[in-house]
């Protein structure tokens, strides 16, 4: 026993209770501990040595089982107590050899032993260890206590973006009363986003994304998503435009490997037609309850494409599948979280009981509550591995669908109060370029205009589409009628837009007008070779569902059309605020009276 | 060996002087004074005859005793708290005689060093 311990081996100073009635006994442990550089502070029995404890804050306490007043064990509980948290070993100082008092000593929360008589290197050895494992003791709590305080800052954070989130997300008309979603979120962000607005046209754009992984970094390419969605649909942009500017803003933002799977519907009511881009996320589906008999026909839409922000944008394919829809009719989007749900058995709900939901509905007002009860009451005590995010449009009555625009705020400038703008475009324009919201941002200028962009848009989108598609395009509507037509005719049009080698369409407007109310003149003239638009009225009081040329919607929201020589002019007025008393009803006319006062009219 | 190797492990006590230093002495005299107290309550444990205070008295002086490197006498204390441990009481009051004269001379043996 001549080894000797250097007292250096102990970083920081040990401060050590000794409790022991033996007054031999401690005079003998405080020398051998002083000697290896230790603080000790002493008790001579139990009660005693909780008082120290309390007092002195020793880091180890040395601790004799049999002690009057208060034995070791009584004390070492309530030590131990005290200590709550923090981690202060107690070695037992006793020659107790029969097991069931050791055993004693530990149920009383004792860490060690030491028997007597004290071996001088065994008691540094065993300090040395519980200094170690106070040590470590304290660095795990202190980390412990910093991820605590890590994990309320995260989720303080994701509680603020998330509401900066849901105000730019939730911008949208997802409240309309023919749209049911769910996003269930697996943390306070999910990966999912559900966005919905109406486009200058007047149709629906309904978009479901779900972004590779879960939580905040899921949720990142959230914000410029949307941002991309809403800004491009009031400015007035085209469904194929947004995809584009989506996918390019995605692929620009976003790092290697993170994208989003998403299906983007446009949904027209009024032409009773949805066109879909599906990249990346299961089969979807038009529901069409009453077609079979009353059996149900679901019609899958498949994904073509791949996700949002893979592709760079001379490689995005922003090409729509059309498909025809009528009042009573669902569309359904999910994202994979619905198959992929599993039970406690890890089974996943799948695409087969998927169907079977479809196939058990009798009533189509319950389905959406069907499919989030069949999903639940499949996993029940099992996981969701995904998001569960489930979008239902139901195809109304165009009169029931009526989005809401915002008002022209009082303090604006009227903008620009009476002008003229002649826009003409020739074929390699005309391959590519969509003029719409280009001449609807002109027009949006004058903030009185505002409160009508979905009738001005519409008034612009049918007048040039005619221009475009029947009169340089020569392409026939009583196509559209045909059941397979449809799609025939947009196949046509993209095909003989392709080839295009010649042709022109003029578009002009002539805006006048002031607080009280106004005139916007639209004339659009084509190349084409005009039609017989003389049998018109005849056709339209035939048939009150006459949809050539969208003449009945035009008629509707214009005070007049005109339609001149030899078919391939067409002038079309929009009045509001007073100027719309002083003509009257609107009528379909041939000569072009047009409402201006003679002086200004355009010839 | 000489008179105090026989009641003393003297490598220990060499040891223990040279943690003490210069309270070696004030050790000594606390151990004899503590020892004092220590017997007599063995005394009255024994005359109570409960083995249960025997057991623990004895306990206590077995383990100063061996602080101060006397085998012999922590040996006795050893068989004597044994004793009590086992409940039994008779042989106690010959042990205690055995666990005096062997204190007497610890004692005697330390005054020498």
């Amino acid at each position: 026993m001549k080894t000797s311990i250097d007292s250096t081996t102990i970083n920081t100073k040990t401060k050590i209770l000794v409790a022991d009635d033996s007054n031999t006994d401690r005079m003998v442990l405080d020398a051998i501990l002083r000697k290896q550089g230790h603080e000790v502070v002493m008790a001579e029995n139990g009660r005693e040595a909780i008082e120290v404890f309390c007092k002195e804050k020793p880091n180890i306490i040395l601790l004799d089982a049999l002690m009057p007043e208060m034995d070791g064990f009584e004390a070492a509980q309530k030590i131990k107590e005290l200590a709550g948290e923090d981690f202060v070993p107690i070695i037992f100082l006793t020659s107790l050899q029969q097991a069931d008092s050791l055993a004693h000593c530990l149920d009383a929360g004792g860490d060690d032993f030491l028997s007597k008589p004290y071996n001088r290197v065994i008691l540094q050895a065993k300090i040395n260890a519980f200094v170690r494992m106070c040590g470590m003791h304290n660095t795990v709590q202190k980390q412990r206590d910093q991820i605590i305080e890590h994990n309320h800052r995260l989720l303080r954070e994701q509680e603020i973006a998330k509401r900066v989130f849901d105000k730019v997300a939730h911008a949208g008309c997802l409240d309309i009363p023919n749209i049911q979603y769910s996003l269930s979120p697996i943390a306070v962000f999910n990966g999912d986003v559900a966005l919905a607005g109406v486009t200058t046209a007047g149709t629906l754009v309904v978009l479901l994304g779900d972004f590779t992984g879960h939580g905040l970094d899921a949720a990142i390419g959230a914000m410029p998503m949307a941002q991309a969605f809403y800004s491009m649909l009031a400015k007035g942009f085209s469904l194929r435009d947004i995809l584009r500017e989506i996918n390019s803003k995605l692929h620009e933002i976003l790092p290697v490997g993170v994208f989003s799977c998403a299906l983007v519907a446009d949904i027209n009511f009024a032409a009773g037609s949805i066109h879909v881009w599906n990249g990346g996320l299961p089969d979807c589906v038009i529901y069409r309850p009453e077609v079979n008999a009353g059996q149900g026909q679901i019609t899958k839409l498949h994904s073509r494409h791949l996700p949002f922000g893979i592709l760079p944008s001379k490689d995005f394919d922003d090409s729509v599948e059309v498909y025809e829809v009528q009042p009573g009719d669902g569309l359904y989007i999910w994202s994979d979280g619905i198959h992929e749900a599993q039970n406690e058995q890890g089974e996943m709900f799948g695409e087969k009981q998927l169907w079977e939901v479809f196939n058990n509905n009798r009533d189509m007002r319950r389905l959406f509550e069907e499919l989030n009860q069949g999903v639940n009451a499949f996993i029940q005590g099992g996981t969701l591995d995904d998001d569960i995010s489930l979008i239902e449009v139901k195809i109304v009555e165009p009169e029931e669908f009526k989005p809401v625009h915002s008002k022209v705020l009082g303090n604006e400038s009227a903008g620009p109060k009476d002008w003229t703008l002649k826009y003409q475009l020739r074929p390699d324009t005309l391959r590519e370029f969509d003029p719409l919201p280009l001449l609807l941002h002109v027009l949006m200028q004058v903030s009185y205009l505002r409160p009508h962009s979905t009738e001005i848009y519409t008034v612009m989108a049918e007048l040039y589409s005619n221009a475009l598609e029947h009169g340089v395009l020569m392409l026939d509507s009583a196509m559209k009628n045909s059941p397979n037509g449809f799609s025939e005719y947009y196949r046509l049009r993209s095909e003989r837009l392709a080839d295009l080698k010649e042709g022109l369409v003029s578009l002009e407007v002539r805006y006048c007008g002031d607080a009280q109310g106004g005139r916007l003149k639209i004339t659009v003239e084509d190349s084409g070779q005009g039609f017989d638009y003389q049998s018109l009225p005849q056709k339209l009081s035939e048939n009150e569902n006459y949809s050539g040329r969208g003449i009945g919607l035009l008629k509707s929201i214009c005070e007049s059309i005109a339609y001149f020589e030899p078919g391939n002019r067409v002038q079309a007025i929009f009045a509001w605020g007073d100027r719309t008393k002083e003509s009257g009803t609107s009528h379909l006319n041939e000569h072009g009276s047009l409402g201006f006062s003679t002086n200004e009219s355009i010839s | 060996m000489n008179v105090e190797g026989e009641h003393l492990d003297l490598d220990a006590l060499n040891e223990l002087k040279q943690v003490m230093g210069d309270d070696f002495s004030l050790l000594v005299d606390t151990f004899t004074n503590d020892s004092v107290a220590r017997i007599e309550s063995i005394s009255e444990a024994i005359a109570s005859g409960e083995p249960d205070a025997i057991r623990r008295s004895a306990h206590s002086f077995k383990g100063s005793s061996g602080n101060m490197g006397a085998p012999r006498l922590t040996e006795l204390c050893r068989l004597l708290e044994e004793l009590g441990h086992n409940g039994q009481v008779e042989g106690s009051h010959e042990l205690m005689e055995q666990i005096v004269e062997e204190y007497e001379q610890v004692k005697q043996a330390l005054s020498q060093i």
